[in-house]
């Protein structure tokens, strides 16, 4: 059963074929996308037609590689920027909302605790629709009584901000509040004795001992933001994020080039993935 | 000076109220009331916007809606129950039957493809399953076949796909809560010589009820919403319920039948959270810890 336990060899082997076929289940899909990255051939997929770096490095007429291709490379930059300001923003709105939901106290505190958690439970697609229903609702409002045109009311750059940030802040409120938790009162204590003011001691002491999360947070909401789709889908304007234009991409037929920028994406997720693991081990 | 720290923490108070209150009332509350509002509206004949129930009814009275509706719903219950019964095994063996030394390492595995976009990972399944696919060529090479098959565009692909995407979200929960099982229960319940499957329903899964309910609640959610997988690896009979969302949003443009279905999507998720919660008596606010 256990490993203190005495188990029979048939159990011991099929569990570990079972272990062994899940994790081949797991990888499968992305050590195929990975491999026919480097296949010689106009399509992805095989039979294998020899080595290359051409969906890479290619410029050619037939063979448009994926640092020469402009689109793509757009698009990468376009979430690069969008994951940049979601978690620049959900990092500042969760931090706050953990020092307001584990240090403050004021009416109707656990009404909006909850209202914190519900961006957990809307789906994705619905908090997409809802938000561009909104801001269209306040262009109109704008511009009717106003006259004024709001471009941040159009979907867009700032729409796809707003709408991955609504549910992001939300993950980074909680991984915060999880380390505020087990902080140490007596430090602030101490500190307000010797005459700092709330806020010296919440920038020189309790921020310093949240750093570790802060930072880990803030990966985790970039790489979430990165690969957002479902809210993103509905809010976004003429400049694509990566998700939304390999999604067009892949619907109207696919090129290996596809598999060059998954590779990219793959290994590079992977080392922010391990850095990350690497220095929340450290720090803990 | 009392007087002096309490005004000093109304200021504290102010200045972390602000900009969560902006983020939730902006952002969450009145998006989705305006959702609610738009919902019963609808132009009439004469093209005026006016009060009605006309989008629901018509989610009623179309068989289409309202069959793509249970489609959906019944698919998200299938998903998150194959999720847990593939997901036991695994969190069962990382954290009681494989050697400690291992076990690091097993979970950090388990974790990695998850960091990869979800984008990338249904392109993979495709490039594996479609008919110039990669296991089609295998089995056309070792003579299974003589003819390549269409793998994808299928329900069970569809299913398998799903399932795919959001079982991290069973099998961690499931580990954490295994974790704090302790040995010697299981142990004594071998030395009184119950066999396998009364340890399973007496012992473990009883025990490791609060890590199925949370991961449950997000495996459904995340399959009733999700878009990309049904559309990619479903194709167009997938039939899923926010492809018609989508279609009403930006292919038709009727916004208002498109808020009554994200109503009621909305509505089903709330609802089966609720049960969820309620048939294991626990609170949200713990779940999500």
């Amino acid at each position: 059963m256990i490993r203190s336990l005495p188990q029979s060899k048939g159990y011991a082997i099929g569990f570990k074929l079972y272990v062994i076929f899940y994790f081949t289940f797991l990888f499968a899909p992305l050590l195929v996308t990975c491999v026919l990255a480097f296949n010689d051939s106009q399509f992805p997929s095989l039979p294998w037609k020899g080595l290359t770096l051409g969906w890479f490095t290619a410029d050619l007429p037939e063979r448009v590689g994926i640092f020469h291709d402009q689109i793509n490379l757009d698009s990468i930059w376009v979430s690069i920027q969008v994951a940049f300001f979601v978690s620049l923003l959900s990092v500042t709105a969760g931090t706050c909302a953990a020092f307001l939901f584990e240090q403050e106290d004021f009416r109707l505190k656990q009404l909006l605790y909850f209202l914190m958690l519900a961006p957990l439970v809307i789906p994705g697609v619905i908090l997409g629709i809802s938000i561009l229903m909104f801001s269209t609702t306040l262009g109109v409002y704008f511009e009717e009584n106003w006259n004024l045109d709001v471009g941040l009311f159009r979907p867009g750059f700032w729409l796809v901000v707003l709408g991955q940030f609504s549910f992001i802040s939300t993950l980074v409120t909680l991984v915060v509040s999880a380390r505020l938790k087990k902080f140490d009162h007596t430090l602030e204590e101490a500190a307000l004795n010797l005459g700092a003011n709330r806020f010296e001691v919440i920038w020189h002491i309790t921020l310093k001992y949240l750093r570790p999360a802060i930072i880990g947070a803030g990966a985790v909401a970039f790489l979430m933001s990165f690969e957002n789709f479902n809210t993103t889908l509905f809010l976004v304007g003429s400049e694509a994020t990566l998700p939304i234009n390999l999604y067009l991409q892949v619907r109207d037929g696919s090129t290996p080039v596809i598999n060059a920028i998954s590779f990219l994406l793959i290994v590079g997720t992977s080392m922010a993935a391990l850095a990350n693991l690497y220095f929340s081990k450290k720090e803990a | 000076m009392k007087n002096k720290i309490k005004k000093q923490f109304r200021w504290a108070l102010l200045f972390f109220l602000t900009p969560v209150l902006l983020w939730l009332v902006l952002l969450i509350v009145l998006p989705q009331i305006d959702l609610f509002i738009m919902s019963f509206r609808s132009e009439n004949d004469a093209g005026e916007m006016i009060w009605t129930v006309t989008n629901y009814l018509n989610f009623f009275q179309e068989p289409i809606y309202w069959l793509t509706f249970v489609r959906t719903a019944i698919y998200s219950i299938l998903v998150t129950f194959l999720t847990f019964v593939i997901a036991l095994p695994v969190a069962f063996y990382i954290t009681k039957v494989v050697k400690p030394k291992f076990q690091g390492f097993l979970t950090l595995l388990l974790l990695l493809p998850f960091w990869v976009s979800e984008m990338v990972r249904v392109y993979g399944w495709m490039i594996l399953l479609r008919e110039s696919g990669v296991i089609n060529h295998f089995l056309l090479k070792l003579g299974f076949m003589t003819q390549p098959i269409e793998m994808l565009y299928r329900d069970s692909t569809m299913v398998l796909g799903l399932v795919y995407t959001s079982i991290l979200f069973m099998v961690v929960p499931l580990i954490s809560v295994l974790d704090s099982l302790d040995d010697s229960l299981i142990e004594a319940a071998y030395d009184l010589g119950a066999n396998m499957w009364s340890i399973l329903f007496k012992i473990i899964i009883p025990h490791a009820a609060p890590g199925i309910v949370s991961g449950s609640i997000v495996v459904f959610m995340l399959t009733l919403g999700n878009y990309l997988t049904p559309n990619l690896m479903g194709g167009k009979n997938s039939l899923w319920f926010t492809e018609q969302i989508y279609n009403q949003f930006i292919a038709s443009f009727n916004w208002n039948q498109g808020s009554a279905f994200g109503f009621l999507l909305l509505f089903l998720s709330s609802l089966v959270i609720w049960v969820g919660l309620k048939l294991s008596k626990q609170s949200l606010s713990k779940v999500v810890q």
